[in-house]
């Protein structure tokens, strides 16, 4: 078993771990002092195979390479993509140049971004906000016109804007890895490239809806809930139903008892813990079809982080118990 | 008159068939390898003959060679690299379609080495009549039992494809050169793994350079040691050398490694001096990709001495004075060169070639053209210029392959050394507009 220091906390993990996922665990363990030591990610998704080491967010310095071969490593590093070597030590926010040089990748990433979030479906829970707050700088320094893409409808329930796409592949490793067919992929190249399901083909398939979860930016929305309402004026509320397609367990998000948008649970990085089907998605939109559990704590550091809707929620969830337990004495 | 030995025949008639070929002494190295040594001895010579890529980047051909993942039962591969698209490079495209049979030799004997019973030669769209060239070669060769089943009557077989490109700069990096040689997008591939452990279809597979594959030839016939003579230190062995720009006899050179830069610019065996007797302003010595550098650093180092025509010598004193041999592509500014408007064509070409996979680049790219081209239209602004040093400094080291870097460094060589020309088109851009760009 490996062990490798990262940012001076020493962790030991299995082979082939990367230094992204080691981070974590230190993390996960409850350490680092208080600081975030694991990296941002954009594109790496760990449900997905060969996502990560697009958007180079997660660079980070290897200061040394190996107990064998000490030499550091000469480039800054994907971390989501590099592999923990035994007595690796790697830098990630005690490293000022690196926080440099991530510092450009965030600016890279934004130059283009029509930073749209006033109207934007995803903002509030935008990990390219959480990106550029922690990261970016106050003001811009390109005055060049940003490139804008038109809409596409991606069949009835998906809609592709493009234009606020950062290119980080998890939606193409969506479809390739989860749904049957492969619709999706990436047109042209460079900075006019762009995903595209070739002639606008309707993504037909049962689990299609995923692509939107994991889109870090608002470029894959719900069209069942664009506009609706802003992420933060609705309650999460961990739920559940009978499906046959998938684990029918979601998260829904409540404005007083209407649904108006159901995801899957998202972990504390981020990521889908289970799949959901469209069924489950996009046309369970009463409250009658789920089964609610309590409601569901986001571990996000963006404007719903505050989780200023939970106490409130459990409180009402345990007035209603009570409620019950009265009326069944009764 | 240095020694030639890749291509000391371009001038024979006929020499790209091979009835020609062979009467001059071609195909000695396939016979001497397959009959009379092991592969492992094929490969020992290329090591000891200290041979370097001769695509840019001068890794020890030898050295990648014994890092080729042999597992059993696996087929291994050799591909060569002949997608030469760095702007200022030609030298494959003229040893190709003057001397083929040198480049399918060197195959084969270097299939020999690696194991490899399949190879294939991965050619750039543009080069499709070069690769009708090589297409007849290879007819020849199996015709002449030089290809296919049991080699000269050994009991080695091979088989040698070419395989045309579409035409995209990033196919010459060689994991995305695999992508689109397995029919895919020619995207780089993430590495690790490399592709001596993971490469075409998941099979270990050596990528050499053109050139690098044709040089085997004349190390098996001489040996390698004998090879090592030439040339100064780690710089063995002879060099194509594709010039172009402002001199007399632009064309395709080949040197012994170790010559003065100022001999190679100004004899007469050579470039034959600056076009019009003007005075010489700058170098790119190895292709569009290289640092660009000024007369005084090109012909002395900055402790003064001569620079030579080796990887060593081009790349004294770093990127702060220095440049690196590359590809071979050695470009000649006169004075009448602008500096700027040429960065902005190179700028532009990056990033018309960006693959679009990584940020950095990505975005890159196109945000360094955009300032240059409004440098040049004479709308820059003071502050460009540091803002164009940042944005090259933050891509550089930080993509997936080098095009980033590649891109970025013409631009950080170009405001390191030609600051004021910058300055001169951002403070009076009328009195510089009429001045003139070279490619």
């Amino acid at each position: 078993m490996p062990k490798v220091t990262i940012d001076g906390h020493t962790i030991e993990v299995p082979d082939g771990t990367t230094i992204l996922q080691a981070a974590r665990m230190i993390m996960d363990k409850g350490e680092g002092n208080g600081e975030n030591i694991a990296p941002p990610t954009m594109c790496y998704y760990s449900k997905l195979k060969t996502s990560g080491g697009y958007c180079r967010t997660c660079i980070v310095k290897v200061s040394k390479g190996s107990e064998k071969d000490p030499r550091p490593m000469p480039k800054p590093v994907a971390s989501c993509r590099t592999n923990v070597m035994d007595g690796m030590e790697v830098q990630n926010i005690t490293s000022p140049e690196l926080l440099e040089a991530r510092k450009g990748v965030v600016e890279f990433l934004l130059i283009n971004h029509p930073l749209d979030c006033p109207i934007c479906d995803q903002a509030g829970e935008c990990h390219l906000q959480d990106l550029g707050y922690e990261h970016g700088l106050a003001k811009t320094r390109y005055d060049f016109k940003r490139r804008t893409f038109n809409l596409i409808d991606i069949g009835p329930y998906i809609k592709l804007h493009m234009t606020r796409c950062i290119m980080c592949f998890r939606c193409i490793k969506v479809a390739d890895q989860i749904t049957n067919h492969r619709y999706q992929g990436m047109l042209f190249r460079g900075d006019a490239s762009e995903i595209s399901t070739y002639i606008e083909k309707a993504i037909d398939n049962d689990f299609s809806g995923n692509v939107i979860d994991v889109c870090p930016v608002g470029a894959l929305t719900d069209r069942t809930f664009r506009f609706k309402s802003r992420v933060w004026f609705t309650k999460p509320m961990d739920a559940h139903r009978n499906c046959t397609k998938c684990s029918g367990k979601v998260a829904l998000w409540l404005k007083d008892n209407e649904v108006l948008r159901v995801t899957s649970r998202k972990d504390k990085w981020g990521e889908a813990e289970e799949w959901i089907c469209n069924e489950c998605r996009f046309e369970k939109k009463d409250i009658k079809d789920w089964v609610i559990e309590g409601p569901r704590h986001i571990d996000r550091h963006s404007v719903i982080s505050a989780n200023h809707y939970e106490s409130l929620a459990q409180l009402k969830l345990d007035i209603g118990k009570q409620q019950k337990q009265l009326n069944g004495k009764s | 008159m240095g020694r030639k030995l890749l291509i000391h025949n371009d001038k024979v008639p006929n020499i790209h068939t091979l009835e020609v070929y062979r009467q001059n002494g071609g195909y000695a190295s396939v016979e001497k390898a397959l009959k009379t040594m092991t592969p492992e001895a094929v490969v020992e010579e290329v090591k000891k003959s200290g041979l370097r890529g001769r695509g840019g980047a001068g890794f020890p051909t030898g050295m990648k060679w014994s890092f080729l993942a042999k597992p059993p039962g696996v087929e291994r591969y050799l591909v060569c690299n002949a997608d030469e698209s760095e702007p200022g490079t030609f030298k494959d495209r003229y040893l190709m379609e003057k001397i083929p049979h040198a480049l399918i030799e060197g195959m084969i004997t270097s299939s020999y080495a690696l194991g490899a019973k399949t190879s294939y030669i991965y050619i750039r769209g543009e080069y499709f009549y070069v690769a009708r060239i090589l297409e007849t070669a290879i007819e020849e060769a199996y015709a002449a039992g030089l290809l296919g089943k049991n080699i000269l009557g050994t009991d080695f077989s091979h088989d040698c494809y070419v395989q045309v490109g579409a035409g995209a700069y990033i196919c010459g990096e060689e994991t995305a050169l695999l992508e689109s040689l397995e029919g895919k997008r020619g995207n780089p591939r993430i590495k690790p793994p490399f592709p001596a452990i993971a490469g075409l279809y998941g099979c270990p597979t050596v990528v050499n350079n053109v050139e690098t594959i044709a040089a085997v030839c004349p190390i098996i016939n001489m040996g390698g040691d004998e090879y090592a003579k030439i040339g100064i230190g780690r710089s063995t062995g002879t060099k194509l050398i594709s010039a172009s720009g402002h001199i007399n006899k632009p064309g395709t050179y080949e040197i012994e490694l170790g010559i003065p830069v100022e001999e190679f610019i100004y004899s007469d065996e050579y470039c034959g001096g600056i076009i019009n007797g003007r005075k010489l302003k700058a170098v790119v010595a190895g292709g569009s990709s290289v640092p660009v550098l000024p007369a005084e650093l090109i012909l002395k180092t900055d402790k003064g001495e001569p620079r030579l025509m080796t990887y060593e010598s081009l790349s004294e004193g770093g990127f702060i004075s220095g440049t690196m041999l590359g590809s071979g592509g050695f470009i000649v500014y006169d004075e009448t060169t602008s500096i700027v408007k040429n960065l902005y064509t190179f700028a532009r070409f990056y990033h018309h070639e960006s693959c679009g996979q990584c940020s950095p680049c990505r975005e890159g790219t196109g945000w360094m053209e955009k300032i240059l081209h409004r440098i040049i239209e004479g709308h820059g602004k003071p502050s460009d210029i540091d803002l164009l040093w940042d944005i090259q400094r933050k891509i550089e080291g930080n993509t997936i392959c080098p095009l980033g870097d590649a891109a970025a460094w013409p631009v950080a060589s170009a405001i390191r050394h030609f600051r004021k020309e910058f300055e001169a088109y951002i403070n009076h851009p009328e009195k510089i507009k009429d001045a003139m760009p070279i490619i």
